[in-house]
């Protein structure tokens, strides 16, 4: 559809505007301000220049929580999404059984996140959940709390339980809007169905597979809530991703030079990841 | 036959795997405390509400579900009054920086809410509006009004524009037109809209709990009480758990039907 040129259009998109700017805008710039200053108190705040930027980029402490931070989404990508497509591919295609499994596969999305988090620290536990309980009863020695490769898996595992309807859903409805006759065509000329799936189906998820790829890169970037309620970030600081060391570093340790240059580094990372994905994807999608 | 008959078999095994953490937990709020530590009951044997009557009856238990619903619904409201107009101006209109805006909003989507953390506290507490409803409302829209305005913005493009032309020509004017004939076209856009805005705002903790002490605490915030000297009270706790999934559930019910058109234009 043809666009109408009109500047006037700016007055409906005005408010808009002006709520995201008081709300995205001012923070940031509060954000810059503080990440060249070296403030002890109100009124007491020196100009430092680019010192938290250096010192920040040359923490231990951000290496690991980065470095881990990495592990983790890529586990998370690696994993949900051929998991999610697979889901997507066996939902039922219409019907009161479409929307049944459509409701209960999004439950996980609908749970606050905190809660998340309490429901896997009670299932994940040795003496009192059906999980823990079961691992141990099978002869795995296995405590999320003490040891720091079950304390992975755990919140790996939670991640995959509250995030995999995401990319399900969005690929179910990216599969319901293929036309039928292309399966028929694939029928006639006899296509298995792996063909069926490689050339007909894959395709046709490409546009929802982007945003599934970049929308489960970014959640998991941010992550939060959920870690923090199951692990507290450990055992030590094994679980401690990048938004709790930035948090315990903002409101914990008031340290506000260092945190807002933790924070505007943190927000040029996933942006500019998100950006080389959106890219990379549109790039290839252009070459075929 | 065979076949549809293995992924019958596969969707209900993932969903039956979905729903176990769910079912642990419900199972876990009908009993007493001294079950839940005794020993691994698939089933509550001694049945009790008591759990869901301390919520019901302690106003600082149910006055975080009371928090959560208002900051909520302010959020729903503000972001799609906000978000109408300017969707519409998206689907329709070119303009002196549409595009810039359009990436401008979105960029916030992907910004991490620790980062806005400190200065979102510091904002609030000077304009006076910390710990209220509306800091926690206006908190959300950063990342609910770019969504709402990319949802509805999908769905209006899918209306002709000959409808606006029409109504013009009827002698309707723009705010009539845009209330009467345009809104009811995109009814399910709202409400596919309105859904995701809940969803968002109802499972974020971080900024509300930040933004929130006394009067407008979150269920969530409420919800990390229950370790007391005692210990966790953990029946109680499961119990508000599972309170907090009644509604989304609710909502999503409603929007059944429109959802998977939300999902299909890939805009979450």
């Amino acid at each position: 559809m043809d666009k109408i040129p009109n500047n006037r259009a700016w007055w409906l998109v005005l408010p808009v505007f002006l709520l995201v700017a008081f709300s995205a805008l001012i923070p940031l710039m509060t954000v810059v301000n503080y990440s060249v200053q070296d403030i002890f108190g109100p009124g007491q705040a020196y100009f430092v220049g680019t010192e938290w930027f250096k010192e920040v980029l040359t923490d231990e402490r951000l290496q690991d929580s980065l470095l881990r931070q990495f592990l983790f989404s890529s586990a998370v990508l690696l994993i949900q999404i051929p998991l999610g497509i697979g889901v997507a591919l066996m939902m039922p295609k219409s019907g009161i059984k479409g929307s049944l499994c459509l409701i209960l596969v999004a439950i996980p999305l609908l749970i606050p996140w905190n809660v998340v988090g309490t429901i896997w620290q009670i299932f994940a536990r040795g003496d009192i959940g059906l999980f823990g309980w079961g691992i141990n009863q099978l002869g795995v020695d296995y405590n999320y709390t003490g040891s720091t490769v079950d304390a992975w898996l755990t919140v790996l595992l939670m991640d995959v339980w509250h995030w995999t309807p995401l990319v399900a859903l969005l690929c179910y409805s990216g599969l319901r809007a293929i036309p039928e006759a292309f399966y028929q065509a694939a029928e006639i000329d006899r296509a298995s169905k792996w063909a069926v799936f490689r050339y007909i189906q894959l395709p046709r998820l490409k546009s929802v597979l982007i945003i599934a790829v970049l929308l489960r890169f970014m959640d998991s970037f941010m992550i939060y809530t959920e870690p923090f309620v199951l692990t507290g970030g450990g055992p030590g600081s094994s679980t401690t991703f990048l938004s709790q060391t930035l948090t315990t570093m903002a409101i914990g340790q008031f340290d506000l030079g260092r945190a807002a240059a933790f924070s505007l580094i943190y927000f040029l990372i996933v942006l500019l990841i998100s950006w080389l994905f959106f890219t990379a994807i549109t790039h290839a999608d252009k070459e075929q | 036959m065979k076949q549809a008959r293995s992924k019958n078999v596969g969707i209900t095994v993932f969903i039956i795997l979905l729903l176990t953490p769910v079912y642990w937990l419900l199972n876990m709020s009908f009993k007493t405390n001294q079950e839940i530590l005794g020993g691994l009951t698939m089933w509550p044997e001694n049945f009790t509400l008591q759990n869901y009557v301390v919520i019901f009856t302690d106003p600082s238990w149910y006055n975080g579900y009371l928090n959560s619903m208002a900051y909520v619904t302010i959020n729903v409201i503000i972001t799609l009054l906000v978000a109408l107009p300017a969707a519409y101006a998206f689907s329709r209109y070119k303009f002196l920086g549409d595009k810039h805006l359009f990436f401008w909003l979105l960029s916030n989507r992907m910004a991490p809410p620790a980062v806005f953390l400190l200065p979102f506290f510091q904002l609030y507490s000077s304009i006076g509006l910390f710990d209220t409803h509306i800091a926690v409302a206006l908190a959300h829209c950063l990342f609910n009004v770019p969504l709402a305005v990319w949802i509805l913005e999908g769905f209006m493009k899918g209306v002709p524009r000959e409808y606006d032309e029409m109504a013009y020509i009827d002698g309707y004017s723009f705010p009539k037109f845009f209330v009467k004939v345009f809104l009811p076209m995109i009814r399910s856009g709202i409400g596919v809209t309105a859904f995701f805005a809940f969803m968002f705002s109802w499972v974020e903790l971080l900024l509300a709990r930040t933004l929130t002490s006394v009067d407008a605490q979150p269920i969530g915030a409420i919800m990390t009480r229950t370790i007391g000297a005692s210990g966790i009270d953990w029946g109680v706790l499961a119990a508000a758990g599972v309170l907090t999934i009644i509604p989304g559930l609710l909502v999503i019910w409603f929007v059944r039907n429109h959802v998977a058109k939300g999902f299909a234009l890939g805009r979450v």
